[in-house]
């Protein structure tokens, strides 16, 4: 066996190497400094020059390291330029919105960073305990930003609720991993999927391990039947976290899935199979439906990412060349889109105003057409409606069940697809077609100008011409 | 000139919207230069779009006009466009209803002047750009496109209840398209495999899958029966939802009532054309033996709506309400003939789709004239207005008889080729579209009865203006529209000759009894 050891694997983990540095710079520039907001800035450079050292390793087809602990490849390069573009995005909505919450320190910029580099390890990690705590980093962090308005009781109760539900599912998580140990004699993903191979389909060790780390893990992704934290943790949440939330910590699980059930847990493929359909048909269904009754923004968003992920998952069932690239696909456009839609939401919130409530859009319009026309193509985004980078995303999702002949799973999605453009559309109502209220109006800090600008570049751009992106994602999954 | 012949179809179909975006850069207060500019870009654009119809070969059986472009290389989806007679006849009505459209609105539209001729114009787009395409995906983009700014026109400008009228509109139609896109995506997947046993295939559209329309048409004749039945269903829920059939056809009345005037006009003159188009373009050719199959289902369907839509029609109170269910009837009358599946029934099915265009589309025009100056379309509110308004009752007139197929006029000519071709296949066919054809007479000749003749008993009637020269130049072209249908059709039916026998050969292709066998087998 190798040395454990080597100086080379330092560069592998570069990028997750500087945004920890970065993160205690953050935390010690936060004692010098009286204006907050330079921390803000000190992250948007520290990711910056993350992406930098990423950018380096681009064409890197497969590195492993730490003695197979770690693996550079195309895919978990993708992800990881994902979570620091959504990152960065976070970032930079966050600023003002900080300051009116009276909440602007550093330990969230910090935060942010950590929990980042800990994505970046779990989506490298090709062994369980690497891929845990990248997890538990990442979650950890996340706990402490939900609960990042001090003085809001409500974000107390999300963090609390989210903390219980998360540490109760990653103890799950941590027995089905357990289990997996106990049947392999080895935690690395490989080895565990040779293990699985030698054992009947029906073993009960196995198909207990499976039933755990599923459980585990569709809570990570808020699927139903364990979705229940998302609407409060969401609404809790200062809303750039749950931006933050919704795109990276959801990228981020799916890239674990991806990686889990595809690599390590592949043998029991039948089994599994059966399971994603029904919570993905399910997810989508629940998430859609419930939905339509919320009149806060913040929930209804969060019922809709729950939605979300029951699409993707049609991405891993149909398990095609199609649907693999789709998942990079849907992610990274749900990025974009979904990050532009929250910054608006972070912008309703101004001083005395809190800006949450469906009727705090109302006529948005007149005070704010172009925030408006692009918060309706947001949600046209989202709904999956041409020519926006939704619909690119769901085209790949429905063609990859339609290739693999889950043709009734394909109904029910394209159905979901129609009933979501339902509460999408209250808000477009509310913006457009209500009067305006003196509640009504934007925060236009530049930074979330600057985030609606970019999600726009990108909404459009990935739905007229998605053939770069596209390759993109190809890459990544290596076909 | 050659750059703007080749690419005539692309300049149609983006005219309005480059139109739109100059638009957008006029401040939001200067109204007159919105109107105006607004109108130009519209009748300009239908100007634009006569060389298309002087240029275009009647002899040719090919599409024409074609440019085919690389668009999204990694899925096989191009920007390819051409045109048939089908398309031809198609585009022309959407290019001519759309400036009288907009003209129609120069009064009506008070509020938010600026986005209400943005969203016309990019509707007007969106329409052509879904009769030009002959690739699927661009196809559906356009088809998907076109319905946010239908749904922010009857859900600002809209009546009473417009916002449930433009949320059921956008759902219905979405709720179609999505399973349509489903019925797209397994013909996309099934491509490949069926070009590789037929070399002639692979080598004129490749082996790989593809989007394009006439590589499609292609394998048509060789799809399983039981990809064709599940396909067509999917078809089927998107296109009749659009057209609009029983029993799918609730959205319909909503969306009419309460949409502004010209909305409802480009929503009957138009709108409600892409789906039969799709039925012609998609479902017939590419799935020939389920459509055989499909016959029964189709014509019953066809021949519900005729009669019942023309019951209902007759019991409205409501003058926009009755002209949106004889929409119904006679989009009945446009399946029936089309499902006949001949030379006359499908000439006929073509020909009354525009004849439906021109004719309903002037009556919501004529119903908009009187509710701009009445704010009711309350039949029994109404009455004896020929006294008043005696110009505006004679284009009533005419238009009333070009609904109900009086001979010289337009409706005669569609409904006599589409019931020749009905009985050509079906004595109990063409007798029921004749009892449809009765029952059109009657609701439309009793109101017209109840709002012109009569006393001119309510005093709120007695001083209506007659109608001015703007709504004269948005009636005189339909008018003169149905006069030439109706005497000299001959033009229309030479573009259809080509396309038509097509669609005929292609279903004369099915061997007799094998759809039902395959279906046993299964």
């Amino acid at each position: 066996m190798d040395q454990f050891f080597q100086s080379s694997d330092l560069g592998v983990i570069g990028a997750e190497l500087e945004l920890a540095l970065f993160g205690m710079i953050v935390l010690v520039f936060d004692l010098l400094v009286k204006n907050k907001r330079v921390l803000g800035y000190i992250t948007l450079v520290g990711l910056a020059w993350s992406g930098y050292f990423l950018i380096k390793l681009y064409n890197v087809l497969d590195a492993p390291a730490y003695g197979g602990m770690l693996r550079l490849d195309p895919f978990a390069w993708f992800f990881k330029a994902l979570f620091l573009v959504a990152a960065a995005l976070a970032v930079a909505i966050s600023i003002r919105y900080l300051d009116i919450e009276h909440e602007n320190h550093g330990e969230y910029y910090a935060l942010i960073l950590f929990a980042t580099m800990g994505m970046m390890f779990m989506v490298g990690a090709m062994d369980l305990v690497t891929l845990y705590i990248g997890l538990e980093t990442m979650a950890i962090a996340t706990y402490v930003l939900v609960g990042f308005l001090r003085s809001n009781p409500r974000s107390n109760e999300a963090s609390l609720k989210y903390f219980l539900l998360g540490a109760f599912s990653s103890g799950i998580l941590l027995y089905g991993f357990s289990l997996l140990y106990g049947i392999a004699g080895s935690t690395r993903f490989v080895i565990i999927s040779d293990a699985l191979e030698q054992r009947s389909l029906s073993d009960p060790l196995s198909l207990m391990a499976l039933g755990a780390v599923c459980a585990g893990m569709f809570f990570k992704i808020a699927a139903v039947p364990f979705h229940q934290w998302t609407p409060d943790a969401y609404e809790g949440a200062p809303t750039s976290i749950t931006a933050y939330m919704s795109v990276a910590v959801k990228a981020a699980s799916f890239a674990m899935i991806v990686k889990l059930f595809l690599i390590a847990l592949a043998p029991l493929q039948p089994h599994w199979l059966i399971i994603m359909s029904a919570v993905s048909a399910l997810t989508m269904t629940v998430g859609n439906i419930a939905a339509i009754t919320q009149s806060n923004v913040k929930r209804l968003l969060a019922y809709s990412s729950i939605s979300h992920a029951g699409y993707i998952l049609l991405g891993l069932i149909a398990n095609n060349q199609t649907g693999l690239i789709a998942i990079p696909i849907y992610l990274l456009v749900y990025t974009f889109t979904n990050l532009g839609a929250w910054a608006i939401v972070v912008a309703l919130r101004r001083k005395d105003v809190i800006g949450e409530h469906i009727d705090e859009m109302s006529g948005l319009f007149f005070r704010h057409p172009v925030a408006a026309i692009l918060m309706l193509i947001f949600l046209l985004s989202l709904a999956g409606i041409p020519p926006t980078a939704g619909f690119i995303g769901k085209y790949f999702l429905f063609a990859a069940v339609i290739q693999s002949g889950h043709n009734v799973l394909a109904v029910i999605a394209v159905l979901n697809a129609a009933i979501s453009m339902y509460f999408y559309l209250r808000i477009v109502v509310a913006m457009f077609m209500q009067d305006a209220t003196e509640k009504t109006g934007l925060d236009l800090a530049p930074g979330v100008l600057a985030v609606m600008a970019i999600a726009l570049v990108f909404t459009l751009w990935i739905g007229l011409y998605p053939d770069p992106f596209i390759a993109m994602a190809r890459h990544a999954v290596g076909f | 000139m050659d750059f703007f012949n080749n690419n005539i179809l692309s300049i149609i179909t983006f005219w309005p919207l480059a139109g739109m975006l100059v638009l957008l850069l006029i401040p939001k207060g200067s109204t007159t230069l919105i109107k105006w500019w607004a109108n130009l870009v519209v009748l300009s654009g239908f100007l634009v779009s006569l060389p298309l119809w002087f240029s275009f070969n009647f002899d040719d059986p090919q599409m024409q006009k074609v440019v085919n472009v690389p668009w999204i290389q990694t899925l096989g989806a191009n920007y390819h466009v051409g045109v048939d007679g089908i398309s031809l006849l198609l585009i022309m009505l959407t290019t001519l209803i759309g400036p009288l459209a907009v003209l129609s609105s120069w009064d009506a539209i008070q509020v938010r002047v600026k986005e209400y001729y943005a969203f016309m114009l990019l509707l007007q787009a969106g329409m052509l750009g879904v009769f030009i395409s002959l690739d699927f995906f661009m196809f559906y983009v356009f088809w998907e496109v076109m319905l946010v700014p239908m749904y922010f026109l009857i859900g600002v400008w809209g009546g009473p209840r417009k916002l449930y009228a433009a949320i059921k509109f956008f759902l219905y139609t979405l709720v179609g398209s999505v399973l349509m896109l489903l019925g797209i995506l397994a013909l996309y997947f099934q491509y490949p495999s069926i070009a590789a046993a037929h070399s002639d295939i692979s080598q004129a559209f490749g082996p790989g899958p593809t989007f394009d329309v006439l590589a499609l048409h292609a394998i048509g004749p060789y799809l399983p029966f039981n990809l064709q039945f599940w396909v067509f269903l999917a078809f089927f829920v998107g296109f009749a939802i659009k057209v609009p059939m029983f029993p799918f056809h609730t959205w319909l009345p909503d969306a009419h009532v309460e949409a502004p005037t010209a909305g409802s006009v480009i929503l009957a003159a138009v709108l409600l054309k892409m789906g039969t188009y799709g039925f012609l373009r998609f479902s017939i050719p590419i799935l020939p033996a389920a459509t055989v199959y499909f016959v029964p289902m189709m014509v019953t369907l066809a021949i519900i709506a005729i009669i019942y839509g023309a019951l209902v029609a007759m019991m409205q109170p409501d003058m926009k309400k009755l002209v949106a269910y004889s929409s119904v009837s006679h989009m009945g009358f446009v399946m029936l003939g089309m499902f006949a599946l001949n030379p006359n029934g499908l000439n006929g099915s073509i020909i009354q789709q525009i004849n439906h265009g021109i004719s309903t589309g002037a009556l919501f025009l004529i119903v908009g004239i009187i509710y701009e100056r009445r704010h009711t379309r309350e039949i029994a509110q109404l009455g004896g207005l020929s006294n008043v308004m005696p110009a505006y009752a004679v284009v009533f007139l005419i238009m009333t008889m070009s609904s109900i197929g009086l001979p010289l006029l337009n409706g005669f000519i569609g409904e006599f080729t589409i019931m020749a071709g009905a009985l050509q296949k079906n004595l109990w066919w063409a007798v029921a579209g004749g009892a449809g054809i009765v029952l059109g007479a009657a609701y439309m000749l009793w109101l017209y009865q109840r709002t012109m003749f009569g006393k001119l008993d309510n005093p709120a009637n007695q001083h209506l203006k007659d109608m001015n020269w703007r709504e004269w130049a948005t009636l005189i072209p339909l008018i003169i529209m149905a006069f030439w249908i109706g005497l000299y059709p001959a033009p229309f039916f030479r573009a259809l000759d080509k396309p038509v026998n097509k669609l005929v050969s292609t279903i004369q292709a099915v061997p007799p009894g094998a759809p039902q066998a395959a279906r046993e087998v299964r």
